[in-house]
């Protein structure tokens, strides 16, 4: 669409912008402020400079909690992007099966996290769980408080039964898109499965699958509440998240210092991905317009 | 699944009788042996296989395992909880949501929750419709670095921001009312809100607006009587993301609040006591909070996606 040059548009995004700014940019000055400088209490403070920043950067508890998060990342990536691209493969095409795949599959997304957090606590207990029971009676020695691998194990399955539907929405968006024309071209040429499949549907599902991994992957690099009810950050840090731990230092500790450091440079590594999928967001607006274009 | 096979050829569009055969298929040219072995692994709406169905089954049923187990907790006594494990309530009772429907304390946690889900909700889309116009319409000095900026606030960790709001709302006077949460909530509301309606607005036509304008329609006028109708499926859908996002979120609710606008969320923590866990009354709590959402997601199952990639899909 053809968009006209008109500076009294700012006007309308005026109360968008009060807003956020109140919500957004005071609490972000009130960061910097203690990123940069020191107290000895009584309100008085004084210039700290870069001090708070060398602690963070220096301490091995940051990196071990991004290190954690990004494998953490990693794999629900790993596992939620190919088990979702499968699943809306094979989604029924037509009648009712439709609406109840998708409601009962948008189900998780709409739970509290830390409800869905509760649900998975309950589920994984060797004594009152159905999950850590029959885990339990088949002989395998499962504990999710004292275990790290267990610990791990739970966090990731409850990741990947709270979000893979949201792949698989996003995929299936991509997927009804496609005209059945290409179906039928395939056909005639005698495509195999895996030839559809690699140079119709994936192409089609190429944009929808960018943002449903750049989604999962920023969501996944703050998750906080989640593991927190499951786990608590424990066994011992073992399920630490930059999240939790910018938390428990800022909340807990009241290290104001250090955590306002700490949450600039996390709030730089999100701006940082925040442009990439904003990049591939608009990229997508002009591909949609230049379709309707062409039509 | 006779029927799922009908429904197949219907929405294929292919003449009846026509089911791809096996063979034709994978005699794809230059396709080597391997990827031939993936294709055949790969079934396709079942037009290799007639067990397609089974994938979505599959997943529902993990799906719905942990939710079945929590309601069925929820039914179920303290002892028969912890006495042994039953598939289902030997001794069905009420008393978890007996005692939720009767506390004030329980009770007021959903109705703190929902009070301020709503608020944020109406402020979310009152304020982001004109912004989303604006987007979708013009072009105006920064308004690529605008509309980035409001992105980038969806995208922020809660958690950076859970101490200095607290400070913030504290200088106001605002600690523990409705208003600081739904407040709170819009960081992340109102930039999705402006992103999934400008995705609607953008695929209505703009000659629509200059005829109205020719017409001698006013710009408020023109903008509640013909183009909000237009879009009335964007409104709903954003409306129902700002309500999804603020139900779901906790961090920042419970950070804000104490006790008169504590969510249910938070209130849910209670049920640890001296004398154990109650089990069942977590249970019963966590089962009222699925209902809201329940809901509501049948009216946008054909737009969730669209919402989740924040209209542009």
């Amino acid at each position: 669409m053809e968009k006209s040059w008109n500076n009294r548009a700012w006007f309308l995004v005026l109360p968008v912008l009060v807003l956020v700014a109140f919500s957004a940019v005071v609490p972000l000055m009130t960061v910097v402020n203690y990123a940069f400088q020191d107290t000895f209490g009584n309100n008085e403070f004084f210039w700290a400079g870069t001090e708070w920043f060398e602690q963070v950067l220096d301490s091995s508890r940051f990196w071990e909690a991004m290190a954690r998060n990004l494998a953490f990342s990693a794999i629900i990536l790993l596992i939620e992007v190919p088990l979702g691209i499968l699943i809306a493969l094979n989604m029924p095409k037509s009648g009712w099966g439709v609406p109840v795949c998708l409601v009962l599959m948008a189900l998780p997304l709409l739970i509290p996290w830390n409800v869905v957090g509760t649900i998975w606590q309950v589920f994984g207990r060797s004594d009152i769980g159905l999950l850590g029971y029959t885990l339990n009676q088949l002989g395998v020695d499962y504990n999710y408080t004292r275990d790290t691998t267990d610990a791990w194990a739970t966090v990731i399955v409850m990741d990947v039964w709270h979000w893979t539907s949201l792949v698989v929405l996003l995929c299936y968006a991509g997927l009804v898109s496609i005209p059945d024309a290409y179906y039928q071209a395939a056909k005639i040429d005698g495509a195999s499965r895996w030839a559809v499949f690699r140079f119709i549907q994936l192409p089609k599902m190429n944009r929808v699958l960018l943002i449903a991994v750049l989604l999962r992957f920023m969501d996944s690099f703050m998750i906080y509440t989640e593991p927190f009810v499951v786990t608590g950050g424990g066994p011992g840090n073992a399920t630490t998240f930059l999240s939790i731990d910018l938390v428990k230092m800022a909340l807990g500790q009241f290290d104001l210092g250090p955590a306002a450091a700490m949450s600039l440079v996390y709030f730089l590594i999100i701006l940082l991905l925040s442009w990439v999928f904003y990049t591939v967001m608009t990229n997508v607006g002009v591909e949609r317009s230049n379709q309707s274009g062409g039509h | 699944m006779t029927d799922a096979t009908a429904s197949r050829e219907a929405a294929g569009a292919l003449p009846p009788g026509s089911a791809l055969p096996d063979a034709p298929l994978n005699q794809g040219g230059g396709i080597r042996a391997g990827e031939d072995r993936v294709a055949r692994a790969m079934r396709r709406r079942g037009d290799e296989s007639r067990f397609w169905w089974l994938v979505p089954t599959l997943y529902i049923v993990f799906l719905l395992l942990p939710i079945y187990w929590l309601i069925n907790m929820s039914f179920k006594t303290n002892q028969e909880i912890i006495g042994g494990m039953t598939l289902f309530p030997h001794e069905p009772t009420l008393r978890n949501y007996r005692i939720i429907f009767s506390d004030p304390s329980w009770y007021w946690g959903y109705l703190n929750s929902i009070t301020y889900v709503l608020i944020n909700m109406v402020v979310s889309v009152a304020v982001a419709l004109p912004a989303a116009y604006a987007f979708s319409r013009y072009r105006f000095l920064g308004d690529k670095h605008l509309f980035f900026w409001l992105l980038t606030n969806r995208m922020a960790p809660p958690a950076v921001f859970a101490l200095p709001f607290f400070q913030l709302y504290s200088a106001f006077g605002l600690i523990d009312t409705h208003i600081a949460v739904a407040l709170a909530h819009c960081l992340f509301n109102v930039p999705l809100a402006v992103w999934i309606l400008e995705g609607f607005m953008s695929g209505v036509p703009k000659e629509i607006d200059e005829t109205a304008y020719i017409d001698g329609y006013s710009f408020p006028r023109f903008f509640v009587k013909i183009f909000m109708p237009l879009i009335a499926s964007g409104i709903g859908v954003a409306a129902f993301f700002c309500f999804m996002f603020s139900w779901v979120e906790l961090l920042l609710a419970r950070t804000l609040t104490t006790v008169n606008a504590k969510p249910i969320a938070a209130v849910m923590t209670r049920t640890v006591s001296a004398s154990g866990m109650d089990w069942g009354l977590l249970a019963a709590a966590g089962v009222l909070t699925l209902i809201p959402g329940a809901l509501v997601i049948w009216f946008v199952r054909n737009y969730i996606a669209k919402g989740f990639a924040l209209g542009r899909v």
